[in-house]
């Protein structure tokens, strides 16, 4: 933790505590089958979402991929909602029609996530775009994986970005996978910072699973986007402990690997540095845990209770 | 009424709507320098490079940044060069435009305009000549115009652009330098409403952009001939005015519908579809479709004869109507 942090750490381990719980509730529902469809959990990737989010506004414009419910918890998503919409009830942010890849949470700052890999880096372009002629010093910012690194958009985003100096900030979640293959099948390119600074974007990259580090990266990311100074990348390397999506085995994955990443679970490096300062006891993270569970179980109870939305919505909404 | 080309009422149309609302911005290849064509030409100087922003060549990520821009309060205008390129931008045009406000339950609106010029003239090959309205219609949350004459280009581009719906204004090349009256000031053409261009009650000829004037031409023909043909401008596929046509084949019992794209999935075949549905027995005999043949575009001057439909199709097709 650096000193000169104004943050209360104490709050932002308990966000990330909100995420873990619901995403855990989530798998727990997905196997009962109480939620169906595509569940692409980021368990273990935490520190990313609230270590990035903790530094925007909610007049900024954050843009999410298919695996966001973190993202969208971390910006100030309210759990009830977002439950009832991967559980696809008629209380869900977008009333059942989105699901868990297309989350909305307008009021938050949470623009939207997508099913199609890399597709909401160009529309952070777009809100990026929309800020600068605006001028309220206002910044976007989108989360992708390293599978959205060697995909056409990505680098015609980083082109445009750096050419129009759009205060866009790229926040790549490198968890070492796309979809079920690693990143060093799929390029020869190790670091995806590298490609952004081939495009003459400012670029770093760090522990994503060390939630100071991406502090620190993502409050010099915001400060030059806010400034005008152009685009910024942060490349956090992070791992998922799940599959690509509920139900994948990942045994493409070695188990010693998975076992290397727990020992540098988030949550509980956060946990650690906050007793080891003295700022936090063995009880409060007790109580932090069991809040945050109890919240979501309330969220989840919210959601099963909730109604399915009405069969005559189908072709509502269609048209603005 | 003064005399606008097509080209020139799309370009009087866009400098009126930018204007009068300062969120309209411009974004396309070349658009700074009014393009190809010189659809653009002088905007830049009346309202700024801030405001017509030229691009790269990078259509699907300036689809998306356009859709961006949307969500985050601007209403933009993105100008694809040919038809046949925005296939590279489908991606954010189908699954994010079309889709954000169902998706979202209401919470987002993608008031974005996609201009974008199609059609065969100047034999330009199978990249620069292509009709694929038909895919756009195909998805739901997109609109799709296809205007035929200068009056229409002007008041449903302005249409388009206060829409808080993406839609997609498809200009046909080949109507680029016809000439045609405009009226003074104000006057929007709402979207989803087709026009009866001229009145007949034993045919009716629904006809599309470029084809609209050889349909005009043919019902002139086919009155010599002693029928008395309708003809109609759908103006808008998507929505599409079913009542409209409807009405008139109630009345007539015959149509054709003539379109410049391929007939094997065409809009033809949903409109015939729907008249169908409708109106099948006022029908006196089957409908025809004058289209064009299920090929690629061919380069060769002689070839693309063969592809263009035209006056001398429609006025065939109108006999085999009529046959016994």
């Amino acid at each position: 933790m650096t000193r000169k942090d104004p943050a209360n750490f104490v709050d932002l381990l308990r966000r990330m505590w909100l995420i873990r719980a619901f995403e855990e509730k989530a798998s727990a529902l997905y196997a009962e089958r109480q939620i169906v469809g595509l569940l692409h959990l980021g368990i273990g990737q935490e520190a990313v979402a609230v270590g990035a989010c903790s530094l925007l506004r909610r007049d900024d414009f954050i843009f999410g991929g298919h695996r966001s419910h973190g993202h969208a918890i971390a910006a100030g998503a309210d759990v009830n909602k977002l439950m009832a919409e991967i559980a696809g009830r008629a209380t869900g942010y977008c009333g059942g029609k989105g699901g868990s890849m297309h989350i909305v949470a307008r009021e938050t700052g949470f623009i939207t996530a997508t099913g199609v890999v890399g597709g909401t880096i160009p529309l952070a372009l777009g809100g990026a775009f929309a800020a600068k002629e605006k001028k309220r010093r206002q910044v976007a910012a989108v989360f992708f994986g390293d599978g959205a690194g060697q995909a056409g958009p990505f680098h015609e985003s980083l082109n445009i970005a750096s050419l129009w100096r759009l205060p866009v900030i790229f926040v790549c979640e490198n968890n070492g996978y796309a979809e079920f293959t690693p990143l060093s099948a799929h390029t020869k390119i190790e670091r995806l910072a590298q490609h952004a600074k081939t495009y003459g974007i400012p670029a770093s990259t760090v522990d994503g699973n060390d939630l100071f580090a991406v502090r620190e990266a993502m409050s010099d990311a915001v400060e030059k986007c806010r400034a005008a100074e152009g685009p910024v990348f942060v490349e956090c390397l992070t791992h998922r402990l799940r599959g690509h999506y509920e139900g994948d085995p990942a045994k493409y994955r070695e188990l010693s690997q998975l076992a290397e990443w727990k020992k540098k679970d988030p949550i509980a490096r956060v946990a650690a540095a906050l007793k080891k300062q003295k700022v936090i006891s063995d009880k409060d993270l007790e109580s932090i845990e069991r809040e945050a569970r109890e919240l979501i179980e309330k969220a989840a109870a919210f959601a099963l209770s909730s109604p399915w939305p009405a069969p005559d919505e189908v072709n509502r909404q269609v048209y603005a | 009424m003064p005399e606008f080309t097509y080209l020139e009422a799309i370009r009087a149309g866009l400098a009126e709507e930018m204007r009068r609302d300062k969120s309209v911005y411009i974004f396309g290849e070349d658009v700074a320098l009014g393009g190809p064509f010189g659809v653009t030409q002088g905007i830049a100087d009346k309202f700024g490079l801030h405001r017509v922003v030229n691009t790269p060549i990078s259509e699907g990520t300036v689809m998306g940044l356009a859709i961006g821009a949307a969500l985050a309060g601007l209403r933009p205008v993105v100008e694809i060069m040919f038809i046949d390129f925005i296939t590279l931008a489908m991606d954010q045009l189908v699954n994010h435009a079309a889709k954000l406000h169902y998706i979202s339950g209401g919470q987002l609106k993608v008031p974005l305009t996609v201009r974008v010029q199609c059609g065969i003239s100047g034999t330009m090959g199978a990249h620069h000549s292509q009709s694929l309205e038909a895919w756009l219609a195909h998805v739901p949350g997109l609109k799709v115009v296809m205007p035929a004459n200068s009056a229409d280009a002007k008041g449903l581009l302005q249409s388009s652009i206060r829409d808080d719906n993406p839609v997609v204004f498809v200009e046909h090349r080949g109507l680029y330098w016809t000439k045609g009256e405009v009226p003074d000031g104000e006057r929007v053409v709402p979207i989803g409403k087709a026009a009866v261009l001229r009145s007949g009650d034993q045919l009716t000829i629904v006809a599309l952009s470029s084809m609209v004037a050889p349909a005009l031409a043919a019902a002139e023909d086919l009155a010599q001939e002693g029928i008395s043909a309708e003809v109609i401008d759908p103006r808008s596929i998507a929505p599409l005015d079913v009542d409209t046509i409807v009405g008139s084949v109630k009345k007539t019992g015959r149509m054709i519908i003539v379109h410049e794209a391929v007939e094997q999935g065409g809009i033809g075949a949903e409109i015939a579809a729907r008249i169908q549905q409708e109106a099948f027995y006022y029908l006196d005999s089957p409908i025809v479709r004058v289209a064009a043949p299920f090929a690629p575009i061919p380069a060769s001057p002689a070839l693309e004869t063969a592809f263009l439909p035209g006056k001398e199709r429609i006025i065939e097709a109108a006999r085999r109507a009529f046959a016994p």
